[in-house]
């Protein structure tokens, strides 16, 4: 069996810089990935490279049997993966409304999208308070909802978080990753670069850690945690 | 009296022509940050096709009764489709391969392709004026103290519905909604599977076919077409876009009216040779003064 997300020698390059000097993983359907690492690691550029945002030097990367490096971004995000990007980068000056609604941007029936939505909000009721707000006046905790919203409405088979509980207080932080178990409960695949590496490992399976563009370590996410090299680079000690 | 309202109506004319050349620019700019120098020279495309559409129809005795409604209106949607299909082929062969390129190239690409459509468009119907074919009947109505040609009425409302549908079309519609998108975030569009460059195309189709109104109606209303006249109604058209806050699309329509009126009245009180002075003065004071323009914001609302 092939996994979902199937990761094979990636390098990227800005300029002449390598940020990614041919990393491998895999992602299988129904699984928590949690990608940790320093500053410039590659972790979001792995992200952005999977999600076709970023030209790619060499490697494989196959989602569910399709070769990604033959589509666009927007291609990409057609065939079933959602990337909630670090940032949230919602559409400040649109409605909450219509955020959702360009998340399901590919859906053509009014009343499917309808019924999508309805299912984000039931998931971040306070959205529903905001619904006819622009986007930029909402708080960094909503705004974050608002992304990972957007990012449901298009029923993902594969759901891509960058960062998202940068900059969230602790309790916002912790309904997030809530909500986040829950997605996966009801079977989404999640790909999660996370810098609080206690959440993050919490919550996946498995965990990958990058460091200068290749991974270094490959575990499950139970023995990450206890190990004293990751607890002194990754989780602040003993 | 008679005068003052004589001279507001003239500005309305001019103001809603403007406003939809203007739209042109705004749009552009809302979704590539791009000015787009051609955009002028569009319009006058859009004058000369029609023109050329109607010279036809009147040579095959075509322009009578029922003909002459279904002769402008062929006349208006090929000069629409024709503006459409050449800024959409502008966008195409020009811009699209210098979307990473800094930002000074597709600006002076922008410059390079309006000498290029000047040029083209003089070879075509030469250096002199051509005398628009004076379709429209022209009888004045008195509204009170107000004259008014049927002809200002027909340009005035054709700009104005337009621009109430660009209006619901950008708010409301799936397509419009992913124009938004692109204009304020490239990338995030593209992550919620918004096509990125078919988009911008349909923008340029889109804004070439205002032109391409445009065009038309000031055909209609100048009484001629010539291959120079969209550099200065294209400046002032740009002035407008800006004077309402550049990628504001609002902000397009008011500026377009603003400057048309300030046209109209400054030629009024101190002579026609002064308007490009007064129309320009307010371009250089609003940089000066509000660069963000009047309904622009800090960041001004793109598209």
């Amino acid at each position: 069996m092939s996994a979902l997300l199937d990761v094979r020698g990636l390098e990227v390059r800005y300029g002449g810089i390598v940020a990614l000097r041919g990393i491998d993983f895999q992602v299988e359907e129904g699984e928590i990935v949690a990608l940790l690492g320093a500053n410039g690691a590659g972790k979001t550029t792995t992200l952005r490279a999977i999600s076709g945002l970023l030209p790619i030097r060499a490697g494989e990367l196959f989602f569910a049997g399709t070769n990604l490096r033959k589509h666009g971004a927007d291609a990409i995000a057609r065939l079933g993966i959602a990337h909630v990007p670090e940032g949230r980068r919602v559409f400040t000056r649109m409605t909450v409304r219509e955020n959702l609604e360009l998340g399901g941007y590919a859906v053509s029936s009014r009343r499917e999208l309808d019924s999508r939505i309805e299912d984000a909000l039931s998931i971040f009721p306070r959205l529903r308070e905001r619904i006819v707000q622009r986007a930029g006046t909402l708080s960094g905790g909503e705004q974050q909802m608002l992304a990972i919203g957007r990012g449901l409405v298009a029923r993902p088979r594969l759901l891509v978080l960058d960062e998202p509980s940068l900059g969230l207080a602790p309790l916002i932080a912790a309904q997030i990753f809530e909500v986040l178990r829950d997605i996966h409960r009801r079977g989404t695949t999640i790909v999660l670069v996370e810098q609080n590496a206690h959440a993050a490992l919490a919550l996946a399976d498995r965990g990958y850690v990058l460091r200068n563009g290749e991974i270094a370590r490959n575990d499950t996410a139970a023995n990450l945690a206890r190990d004293p090299a990751v607890i002194a680079a990754y989780l602040g000690g003993s | 009296m008679h005068e003052f309202l004589a001279q507001l109506a003239n500005g309305v004319e001019l103001g809603a022509i403007y406003a939809l050349i203007a739209l042109g620019y705004t749009l552009v700019y809302g979704i590539l940050e791009l000015i787009n120098f051609a955009h002028g020279d569009v319009y006058t495309f859009g004058s000369f096709t029609a023109l050329v559409v109607l010279v036809a129809l009147r040579a095959a005795h075509f322009l009578h009764g029922a003909g002459l409604i279904l002769g402008i209106v062929a006349a208006l949607a090929v000069a629409i489709l024709a503006c459409a299909l050449l800024n959409a082929g502008i966008e195409r062969l020009a811009y699209r391969r210098l979307r990473k390129a800094p930002r000074l190239a597709p600006l002076i690409t922008a410059i390079g392709v309006s000498f290029m459509l000047e040029n083209l468009i003089e070879l075509w119907q030469g250096a002199a004026p051509v005398p628009f074919p004076n379709v429209i009947p022209n009888p004045e109505l008195e509204i009170g103290a107000l004259q008014v040609g049927v002809q200002q009425i027909v340009v005035v409302a054709l700009a104005i519905a337009t621009m109430v549908a660009l209006h619901y079309f950008v708010k409301r519609s799936r397509l419009g909604k992913a124009m938004r998108a692109v204009a304020q975030d490239r990338d995030a569009a593209s992550l919620v599977g918004i096509d990125v460059d078919r988009t911008i195309a349909i923008t340029f189709l889109i804004a070439g076919a205002l032109a391409g109104v445009a065009g038309f109606v000031g055909g209609v209303s100048f009484g001629s077409a010539w291959f120079l006249n969209g550099f200065g109604a294209g400046l002032r058209a740009f002035t407008a876009a800006v004077l309402g806050g550049i990628g504001n699309i609002a902000g397009a329509m008011l500026g377009g009216f603003l400057i048309g009126l300030l046209e109209s009245f400054s030629t009024w009180f101190i002579g026609g040779q002064w308007s490009n002075v007064a129309v320009f003065s307010v371009l250089i004071l609003v940089l000066v003064f509000r660069p963000s323009g009047l309904l622009g914001e800090s960041l001004p609302e793109k598209v």
